[in-house]
C-alpha cells in the first residue's frame, strides 16, 4: 500500500486545496442543523418575521456554500484520481513490459493483464472514495468526541472505551481479508486465462465442437471466483454490524453509568440526552468508516500485487567484462550450458565464434535446443556457466539498451498489432519511409503490399490475423532489417516462403547487409545451405558443425536431413 | 477492433436496461423477500433502540431520584436490541452478498455460453482484451451496485414513505414546500442523468479499448523486449491511457454536479420549513390562525416536522449520491446485455438433419465468398473431393486457401452457391454434427492451460490412456513428454515457457489422431515440425490419412505431389485443377512453381 502515497505525493498541494475545499463545506453544512436546532428552540419563541427570515437566509447561505464546496471539491477529488491514476498505469504497464521473459514466465499473461486492469481500477476506487467520504467521518468522528469531551469527559471515556475493542476488530479482519482479496484476484486471473484462450482458440473449439466442454471449463474457473468472492464477502461483513453493536453498547455503558453520576449529583439528565446526539452522529461516522475500510482491504490486496510487479527487481543486472575476449570476433560462445527451470539440461557445451558479416545456421529437431541459444544471445536468461560475447565483450556487461540496439530479430510466434502495415515494420523506432520500403523490398515484401489497394497504409488486425502466414513472416523480417541490425536473427521465420522468394530473400540480405551477422534457424537445409558456419543441434549439444559441404560429409544427421530435403520442395504457403 | 460489441446494437432503453436487470434480482426471490424482510426488521428495531434508551433516560431524570431498576430493565433491553440487531445485520449482509455473487454467477455464466455461440467473426472482430473486460471490469461494476446499493434504495423507499404520512398528519400545509421541491429534484435528476449517461457509457467502452490494447501488446511483450520497444509501445498505451481517464474525468466531473444540488435543494427545503412553520407558529400563538384550521400548528408540531422532514430528505439525498454508482453499473450492464443481444450463429435450418455416418464426399458447386459484401475473396469454386480422396491446395499467399477450409467448417456461409456433404447442402446439416466430422490441424496451434494429456484427450473425450499414448507415439512426441520430469501431467501454462512451436504442433497433431472424424484438414499442419521429425512420423500421418477425405494446404511438394487433386488458387480463382502428372504436362502455374526449387 505504501507506494500509492509516493503516486501521491506530487499531487499533494492539490489534494491539500482539495481537502480544505471539501473541509470548509463539510464544515459549512453541519452548521445547518446547527443553526435549524438554533431557530427552533430561540428564535420562534421570539415572535420577530425578520428574525425567523435571517435565519432562513443564513441557512440558506450555508446550504449554498456547502453545495458550491463539495461540487468543486469532488471534481478536485476526481482530477486528483484522474492524475495519479494515468500515472499509476502508466509505470506499471511499462514495468510490466520491462519484466524479464523469466519474470513474465512466471506472472503469467493473464495475471499481468489483469493487475494492469482491474487491480488499477480497484485502487483508483480507493483513492477516489477516499477524497469524497474520507473527510466528513474523521471530521463527524473528532468533532463529535471532542464535544462530548468537553461536555463530560468521565462520560465521553466510558464510550471511547470500546474504541481499543473495535479497533482489535478492524485489525483482525483486515489481517484476513487482505489475503482473501488478494484470492479473488487470483480467481479473476484464472475467469481471464479460460477467457483469453478460448477467444484465441474459437475454430478449434468449434471444430471440435467442444463448446460444452470449455463452458464447464469456464465454469469451473467462475465458480471459483464466486466462491472467493463470497468467502471475502461473509468475512468482511463482520466488520459493520460489530463496530456498530460496540458503539451502542458503548452508549449503553453511558446510560449506566450516568445513572450513578446522576444519582450523586455529578451528572445530569441533560447532559447524557445531549451524549446521545452527538453520539448519533459519532456511529454514523464510523458507519461510513466501516465501509471505507472494507474498500481499504480490498485495495490493499490488489495494491499488492501491483507492488509485486512494479518492485520486481531487474534480474539480470549489468556486470564487469572479464577482458579475455577477442574483439575480432563478432558473436562468441564459450562453452555455455544452460537449464530453464534447473532440471533437465536444455543446453550443453556449445561452443562457437563468428566474424563481423558471418553467417551462421542452426538446423536441428524439434526441441533441440535452437531458440534456447537464440535466446541467451540476447540475453533474455542467463546461461548457468560459460561466457557468450559480442565484439569479445561479455553479454552481460552490456546495458539492456546497448544489447537491444545490436538486433534485429524475428521469433518463432512473433507478433503483429492492430496498426498499418508501415506501422507494424516502424514499430516505434524513427526510420523514414523511404527506409520502410527498402527494408520491405530486402524482405521480399513489397510486392504484396502494393498490391493493397492502400498498399503501406493497409490495416493489420491484431495478430495479423488478415494477412496469410508467408506474408506475416516477410512483414516480421522487414521490421528485423528495418532497423539496419548489426546481427539479425531469423528464428524459424522464412518457413512459410517458398524456395524461390526464400532464395531471393537471402541474397538480398547478404548484398544489401553484408556486415549484418545473420544467424538463422530453420528446418530447411536449403535456408542454411550458404551459410558460413552451419551448427547441428540435437538434445542441447552441437552434434556437427562447419560448412554445409563439411557437414554432408562429416555429419549423417545433418545428411540425413538434407538427403530427406532433396526433391521434397516447398511451394508458396 | 471494428466493431465494438456495445455499439453493435445501438442505444438500448433505460427503462429495458433497469427491467432486464430487474429480472435477474428478482429471478431470486427468495433469497431477494427474506432480504427486504430483514431490512424492514432491523428498520424496526433501529427505531426500538432510542425507545428504551429514552425510558432509560426518563428513569435517571425522574424527580425523585434515579429509578436503578427501571434504568438496568431498560439497559437490559437495549444491549438484546443492539446484539439483535447486529446479528440481524450481519445476516442481511451475508444474504446480499449470495443475492450478488448469484446473479453475477450467472450473468458471467450466460455471457461465457452466449460467446461460445457467436460467429468466429465475432472473435476475429473484436480484440480479446475487449470481451476479457465485459466479463471482469463491466460484471464487477454491477456486482458491486447490487451488494452494496440495491438494500439502501430498499431502506429508502420505506423511511421516505412512513416520514411523509407522518408530516402529513402533524400539517398539510407545509408539505406544500415538497411538493414544491421534490419535483425539482427529479426533474434535475432526470435531466442530469440524461447529461451523464453517455459518459459513463463512454467511460465503460474507453475502459474496454484499454484493456483491449494492453492485452493485445502483452501478448508481444517478448518482441518488444528484444526490439527495445517498451518505451513507444508504452507511450501508445499512455495515449489510449489517457482516453480513458479523460472519459473516467468527464463522467465524474459532470456526475459530481448531482449530489451537492439535491443536498442543496434538501436544505433549501429544510430552510423553508423552519421559516414557514416558525411564521405559521408565530400566527397560530397571536391568533391570526384559529386551532380548528388546518395552518394550525404547535411549537411541538414544528420541531416534529422539522425531524420528519430530515428523515425524508436523507433517502433522496442518499438515492442521489447512489445514482452515480447507477450510473456506471447501467452502462456496464449495457455493454453486458449487448454481447448477451450479438446475432449467435445462424441457427440450424428447423428440419436440420443428423450427420450420422458420413462418408466424406465433399462438393463444392460454383461457391463465391468474401469476408465483405465488396471484397469477393473466392470466385466461383468448384471441385469435388470423393470419399478418401485427397486434395491439395497451392498457390501464391493470400489466394484464398484458408478461406476454403472457413467455408468447409461452416465458420462463414458463402455469398453463393453451395457445399454438399455427402450429396446433402451443408446449411442443411446440424452444424455440430458436420463439424465433428473434421479433424483438422493448423498452422497456429492451439494448446490451453492444462496437462499435455489433457491438451490430447481433448481430441476425443472418451479416449482411454493407451489410445491417448499411443495417439502422442505416433504423432513423434511420446518421448519427449515422457522425458519431461511430469510426462504427461506437465502443466502448458500460458503460451508455454519451455515448449516450442514444433513440439505445441505435435500435440495438436496427436490431437489428431485421437479423432475418428472421416475427413481431415492439414492447415499446414508440420510446417513448425523439423524435417527429421517429419520423415519420423510420415508414416503416422498416411496412417492418419488413410481411408479419410483430406484437405491439405501444404508447401511441401512430396505431400501434395501424392494427392489426387491439386487445386492451384491464385487471386481468389481455381487457375489449375488435376493431379501432378497431368498439371506438369500443363506447363502452367503449377509448373513453374514445381521447377522453381531446382533453379
Amino acid at each position: 500500500m505504501k507506494w500509492v502515497l509516493t503516486y501521491l505525493r506530487p499531487l499533494r498541494s492539490r489534494i491539500a486545496v482539495g481537502t480544505s475545499v471539501k473541509i470548509i463545506g463539510t464544515l459549512t453544512e453541519l452548521m445547518i442543523p446547527f443553526l435549524l436546532s438554533y431557530i427552533l428552540e430561540h428564535v420562534i419563541v421570539r415572535n420577530k418575521v425578520g428574525e425567523i427570515l435571517l435565519f432562513g437566509g443564513l441557512m440558506a447561505a450555508c446550504a449554498v456554500i456547502a453545495c458550491i464546496g463539495n461540487i468543486v471539491a469532488n471534481r478536485m477529488a476526481a482530477k486528483t484520481t484522474m492524475l495519479f491514476s494515468a500515472e499509476m498505469r502508466r509505470k506499471l504497464f511499462f514495468k510490466t513490459l520491462s519484466l524479464s521473459a523469466e519474470s513474465t514466465d512466471r506472472f503469467t499473461v493473464p495475471s499481468l493483464e489483469a493487475r494492469i486492469t482491474s487491480d488499477t481500477y480497484n485502487v483508483q476506487n480507493f483513492v477516489g472514495m477516499m477524497q469524497r467520504m474520507g473527510i466528513r467521518a474523521p471530521i463527524l468522528l473528532l468533532g463529535g468526541t471532542a464535544i462530548t469531551m468537553v461536555m463530560d469527559s468521565k462520560l465521553a471515556l466510558v464510550m471511547l472505551a470500546t474504541l481499543p475493542l473495535i479497533f482489535v476488530v478492524v485489525y483482525g479482519v483486515s489481517r484476513m481479508g487482505v489475503p482473501l482479496y488478494a484470492g479473488v484476484q487470483r480467481s479473476v486471473d484464472g475467469m481471464v486465462r479460460v477467457v483469453r484462450e478460448d477467444a484465441q482458440g474459437i475454430r478449434v473449439i468449434k471444430a471440435l465442437s467442444k463448446v460444452d466442454y470449455e463452458n464447464r471449463r469456464y465454469d469451473k474457473a467462475n465458480r471459483a471466483l464466486k466462491q472467493n468472492e463470497t468467502k471475502a464477502g461473509v468475512i468482511m461483513g463482520v466488520v459493520n454490524p460489530i463496530m456498530t453493536l460496540l458503539m451502542n453498547l458503548g452508549i449503553v455503558a453511558v446510560i449506566a453509568v450516568s445513572a450513578y453520576f446522576v444519582a450523586n449529583g455529578s451528572s445530569s439528565a441533560t447532559t447524557v440526552i445531549a451524549f446521545m446526539q452527538y453520539f448519533t452522529l459519532i456511529s454514523m461516522a464510523m458507519m461510513s468508516l466501516s465501509r471505507m475500510f472494507v474498500m481499504y482491504t480490498k485495495c490493499a490486496a490488489s495494491a499488492g500485487r501491483i507492488a509485486l510487479v512494479m518492485e520486481k527487481e531487474d534480474e539480470l543486472t549489468v556486470c564487469e567484462d572479464d577482458g579475455k575476449g577477442d574483439p575480432s570476433y563478432h558473436v562468441s560462445f564459450e562453452q555455455v550450458s544452460f537449464s530453464y527451470l534447473g532440471k533437465r539440461k536444455d543446453l550443453r557445451d556449445i561452443s562457437f565464434s563468428l566474424k563481423k558479416g558471418e553467417t551462421l545456421g542452426i538446423i536441428g529437431a524439434t526441441g533441440s535446443g535452437k531458440s534456447t541459444i537464440l535466446r541467451l544471445l540476447m540475453r533474455f536468461y542467463d546461461a548457468d556457466s560459460g561466457r557468450i560475447r559480442i565484439r569479445g565483450k561479455d553479454v552481460r556487461s552490456y546495458t539492456k539498451d546497448e544489447l537491444t540496439s545490436l538486433f534485429g530479430v524475428v521469433f518463432q510466434n512473433d507478433f503483429l498489432y492492430a496498426d498499418t502495415i508501415e506501422e507494424n515494420i516502424r514499430f516505434g523506432r524513427e526510420i523514414s519511409t523511404e527506409d520502410i520500403a527498402e527494408a520491405a523490398k530486402v524482405a521480399q515484401a513489397h510486392e504484396f503490399i502494393t498490391a493493397f489497394p492502400d498498399g503501406y497504409a493497409h490495416e493489420v488486425t491484431a495478430g495479423g490475423t488478415n494477412l496469410s502466414g508467408g506474408q506475416r513472416q516477410r512483414l516480421l523480417i522487414s521490421r528485423a532489417v528495418a532497423g539496419r541490425p548489426e546481427i539479425l536473427i531469423l528464428d524459424d521465420s522464412s518457413s512459410a516462403l517458398d524456395y524461390r522468394t526464400d532464395a531471393n530473400l537471402r541474397r538480398a540480405l547478404s548484398e544489401s547487409f553484408p556486415d549484418t551477422t545473420v544467424i538463422t534457424v530453420a528446418q530447411r537445409v536449403s535456408s542454411v545451405k550458404s551459410c558460413d558456419l552451419i551448427l547441428v543441434v540435437e538434445e542441447g549439444a552441437i552434434l556437427g558443425c562447419g560448412k554445409h559441404e563439411e557437414l554432408m560429409a562429416s555429419c549423417p544427421e545433418y545428411k540425413e536431413i538434407s538427403d530427406s530435403q532433396m526433391g521434397g520442395a516447398f511451394l508458396d504457403g | 477492433m471494428t466493431a465494438n460489441p456495445s455499439q453493435a446494437k445501438g442505444e438500448k432503453s433505460k427503462k429495458g436496461i433497469f427491467l432486464r436487470l430487474s429480472k435477474y434480482v428478482l429471478g431470486q426471490w427468495p433469497l431477494f423477500t427474506v432480504a427486504l424482510a430483514l431490512t424492514l426488521a432491523a428498520n424496526q428495531l433501529s427505531l426500538l433502540g432510542p425507545r428504551y434508551s429514552g425510558a432509560a433516560i426518563d428513569a435517571i431524570e425522574l424527580a425523585g431520584g434515579v429509578d436503578f431498576s427501571a434504568v438496568w430493565t431498560n439497559v437490559g433491553y437495549m444491549i438484546a436490541c443492539y446484539v439483535i440487531s447486529a446479528l440481524l445485520s450481519y445476516l442481511l449482509s451475508v444474504i446480499m452478498i449470495h443475492l450478488s455473487q448469484r446473479i453475477i454467477y450467472k450473468m458471467r455464466k450466460q455471457v461465457f455460453e452466449k460467446l461460445t455461440t457467436l460467429p468466429v467473426h465475432f472473435f476475429d472482430t473484436n480484440a480479446t482484451g475487449d470481451i476479457i473486460s465485459h466479463l471482469s471490469y463491466d460484471i464487477d461494476t454491477i456486482n458491486s451496485t447490487l451488494s452494496h446499493d440495491l438494500i439502501q434504495v430498499m431502506t429508502s423507499a420505506y423511511t421516505v414513505i412512513g416520514s411523509l404520512l407522518f408530516m402529513w398528519r402533524i400539517s398539510r400545509p407545509m408539505i406544500v414546500i415538497f411538493a414544491l421541491t421534490v419535483p425539482v429534484s427529479v426533474l434535475f435528476t432526470r435531466y442530469r442523468s440524461k447529461v451523464v449517461r453517455p459518459l459513463f457509457r463512454k467511460r465503460a467502452k474507453k475502459y474496454g479499448e484499454l484493456n483491449g490494447f494492453a492485452e493485445e501488446m502483452l501478448t508481444g511483450s517478448r518482441t518488444i523486449a528484444a526490439y527495445g520497444r517498451q518505451e513507444e509501445i508504452s507511450s501508445r498505451f499512455n495515449r489510449i491511457n489517457d482516453l480513458a481517464m479523460d472519459a473516467f474525468y468527464g463522467a465524474e466531473y459532470h456526475g459530481a454536479l448531482l449530489f451537492p444540488v439535491i443536498n442543496l435543494i434538501n436544505n433549501v427545503s429544510l430552510t423553508l420549513v423552519a421559516v414557514l412553520g416558525g411564521i405559521l407558529y408565530m400566527y397560530s400563538q397571536n391568533g391570526t390562525i384559529l386551532a380548528a384550521s388546518a395552518f394550525y400548528i404547535t411549537l411541538g408540531g414544528v420541531a416534529q416536522f422539522v425531524q420528519y422532514s430530515r428523515k425524508f430528505a436523507g433517502p433522496i439525498n442518499e438515492f442521489s449520491n447512489i445514482l452515480h454508482e447507477f450510473q456506471s453499473a447501467f452502462s456496464a450492464a449495457e455493454r453486458v446485455f449487448a454481447i448477451l443481444d450479438e446475432e449467435p450463429e445462424r441457427a440450424d435450418l428447423p428440419d436440420a438433419k443428423a450427420f450420422p455416418e458420413v462418408q466424406g464426399d465433399v462438393c463444392f458447386d460454383d461457391v463465391t465468398f468474401g469476408y465483405t459484401e465488396d471484397k469477393t475473396v473466392l470466385r466461383n469454386l468448384s471441385v469435388h473431393a470423393m470419399k478418401g480422396k485427397t486434395v491439395a491446395i497451392v498457390g501464391p499467399t493470400g489466394a484464398g486457401k484458408t478461406t476454403i477450409i472457413n467455408l468447409l467448417m461452416r465458420f462463414y456461409d458463402p455469398q453463393s452457391g453451395q457445399i454438399r456433404m455427402d450429396g446433402i447442402p451443408s446449411e442443411e446439416l446440424k452444424r455440430r454434427d458436420l463439424r465433428l466430422a473434421f479433424t483438422m490441424v493448423l498452422q497456429d496451434t492451439w494448446l490451453f492451460c492444462g496437462t499435455i494429456y489433457d491438451n490430447i484427450v481433448y481430441g476425443r473425450e472418451d479416449a482411454t490412456p493407451e489410445e491417448v499414448y499411443a495417439a502422442a507415439r505416433s504423432a513423434g512426441i511420446a518421448s519427449y513428454i515422457e522425458g519431461l520430469p511430469d510426462g504427461y501431467d506437465t502443466l502448458l501454462s500460458d503460451d508455454g515457457v519451455n515448449i516450442s512451436k514444433g513440439q505445441k504442433q505435435m500435440i495438436t497433431i496427436a490431437r489428431a489422431f485421437l479423432s475418428r472424424a472421416p475427413i481431415l484438414i492439414l492447415d499446414e499442419a508440420t510446417s513448425n515440425v523439423d524435417s527429421r521429425t517429419e520423415i519420423r512420423i510420415q508414416n503416422a500421418m498416411t496412417e492418419l490419412m488413410k481411408n479419410k477425405t483430406c484437405f491439405i494446404i501444404a508447401h511441401r511438394l512430396s505431400t501434395v505431389q501424392n494427392a489426387d487433386t491439386i487445386l492451384v488458387v491464385k487471386d481468389g480463382a481455381i487457375i489449375e485443377q488435376g493431379c501432378h502428372e497431368e498439371l506438369i504436362r500443363r506447363e502452367g502455374f503449377y509448373h513453374s512453381l514445381y521447377y522453381s526449387q531446382f533453379t
